[in-house]
């Protein structure tokens, strides 16, 4: 089943809440997806500078791994966020491979923070104080697991490329192969997730010069089974279901932000909801909204 | 019993529910135990908030009706009952319904009045995909427009939509009637237009009358839409297939 859900702030008067009003959404829909939850927040960056979200064992120390490395640790429960010169991003990966073995990085980017672990959603966001984020936008992901094991690793959102976030309700048919062309194209997937191959297939897209937008467009026609898809980018935030529309979604704009539900109930407690414009995506048409613009 | 049904002062056998401090359970546990004669007919569903399975089940001939967004399969299987719906209206509403009246006041997500076997169903707004989908006896009036795949293999009622139809509109399709005012994107297969003559206009002025809006729009603005009835008869070429 799972459940998605998603935000994107408008308003910077409630950039403050986004944690808290994330955590909320996140919470109802436990019941479509208690096997795991994930979610990846926007918050601030500093020019020149990106944030590595590590993860590492239960007990892992990471202020200890921060102090060996010289740069700034931010630690929240089995992960963190080591901030690092753009310059340096490089180094401090082979350093932490070489001398930390046991610690992932599972996302990068200037403003993108990534937290996913096996678990009670609801259980899981308070572990990683969800609601004490603050940030432009957010998305997240309760997992009710189908087509590969109930690992952290399996969890949502996926991340693929710097500030690249994507997470999934459904399943993809023709993932294998997908998986095997992109590879060819010399992207890293770590899992055997089809919802990965999904996220690689948009950053390989954006690779290749097409916005968000665009790269969603492309993937109605390369991408077969059924999907409804929130992706995350460092400055946007795009929708998109499959054309026979399997995956419920429902959306909620006002001039305060976006939202995002599989169902109505995620939005329900959202500020200014009764006046909001309620709307189904439709089927096959991409959505994307986006601050730059 | 923990409901907490507050009688109104002005209107006898006026019962509110709210649930946020109710659950849906007992609510509709409550209404489950309306005997025929009840005269408990007025009630209000405060605070749904897109709970869902609001008042599935009824059995009585009451007047509902629920402040606000509902979730799945509100009011489904309903027979005899009234249900005004002040809001959005998730998938599946009026799944199954037997007979009675449902009124969305808003929009309805997929599978609306799905497998219903009768009564009428009104959506002010649109309907998203599968609308009607394998209906056995309802009448559905959109006022809006419909998704894909709607009346999909309906069988028996009718179904109205006073703006767009999606694609593959009444595919599979047995004797569902189909009117659309607007533009189809598409027909499904073995569904075909035919003609409009005066028992047909005759049939869909009734069910615009039904729905309150006759006079409201030109019948003669309606194309319709039913089975080709080439897929569903036996056909003794086809012998050795079986």
């Amino acid at each position: 089943m799972c459940g998605i859900v998603g935000l994107f702030i408008k308003d910077p008067k409630l950039e403050p809440q986004l944690g808290a009003l994330l955590a909320e959404m996140l919470d109802v829909m436990c019941d479509r997806g208690p096997d795991s939850a994930g979610f990846a927040v926007y918050g601030s960056g500093k020019d020149g500078t990106v944030k590595l979200t590590l993860r590492g064992p239960a007990g892992t120390d990471f202020a200890a791994i921060g102090a060996a490395l010289g740069h700034e640790v931010a630690p929240r429960d089995t992960h963190a966020v080591l901030t690092v010169p753009a310059a340096a991003e490089a180094d401090v990966r082979t350093a932490l491979k070489s001398r930390f073995p046991a610690i992932d990085v599972i996302s990068t980017g200037a403003r993108m923070e990534l937290y996913k672990e096996v678990g009670l959603p609801a259980d899981v966001a308070k572990r990683f104080k969800l609601e004490t984020m603050s940030g432009t936008h957010a998305i997240g992901h309760t997992r009710m697991a189908t087509e590969s094991a109930v690992t952290t690793d399996g969890a949502h959102p996926f991340s693929t490329g710097a500030d690249q976030c994507l997470v999934h309700n459904g399943s993809l048919s023709n993932h294998a192969g997908l998986r095997r062309r992109l590879e060819r194209e010399g992207l890293h997937l770590a899992t055997e997730n089809d919802s990965e191959v999904a996220a690689a297939y948009l950053t390989y897209r954006m690779r290749e010069g097409d916005t968000l937008g665009e790269a969603l467009e492309h993937s109605l026609g390369d991408l077969d089974g059924f999907y409804t898809f929130v992706v995350g980018t460092e400055s946007g935030f795009g929708v998109l279901r499959d054309p026979i529309a399997c995956k419920p979604a429902v959306m909620a704009e006002t001039d305060q932000y976006v939202a995002f539900g599989s169902e109505y109930r995620a939005l329900a407690g959202l500020p200014g909801i009764e006046n909001a414009r309620v709307f189904e995506p439709e089927p096959a048409k991409v959505y994307f909204w986006d601050r730059a613009a | 019993m923990t409901l907490s049904v507050k009688p109104a002062g002005d209107a006898a056998g006026l019962q509110l529910v709210d649930l946020s401090t109710s659950s849906v359970r007992e609510l509709n546990a409550a209404l489950h135990a309306l005997g025929p004669d009840t005269n408990q007919t007025l009630w209000k569903v405060a605070h749904p908030n897109g709970r869902h399975a609001i008042a599935a089940g009824l059995d009585a001939a009451i007047d509902i009706e629920i402040d606000g967004p509902v979730g799945y399969y509100c009011a489904g299987m309903n027979k005899h009952g009234r249900v005004v719906i002040n809001g959005n209206a998730g998938v599946g509403v009026g799944e199954n319904m037997m007979s009675g009246f449902i009124h969305v006041k808003g929009d309805a997500s997929q599978s609306a009045g799905a497998t219903a076997h009768g009564g009428l169903l009104v959506i002010d707004g649109n309907a998203s995909a599968r609308c009607g989908i394998s209906m056995k006896g309802i009448d559905i009036v959109v006022k809006g427009s419909v998704g894909h795949l709607s009346a999909f293999m309906g069988q028996a009622g009718s179904l109205v939509v006073l703006g767009d139809a999606g694609e593959a509109l009444g595919d599979s399709l047995y004797e569902a009637k189909l009117f659309v005012r607007g533009k189809v994107a598409g027909l499904g297969a073995d569904c075909i237009e035919k003609e409009i003559r005066d028992e047909h206009k005759a049939l869909l002025a009734s069910k615009l009358d039904a729905a309150g809006i006759l006079g409201e729009v030109d019948i003669g603005e309606f194309r319709r839409y039913g089975s080709a009835r080439t897929l569903y008869h036996f056909h003794v070429d086809n012998v050795s297939s079986y």
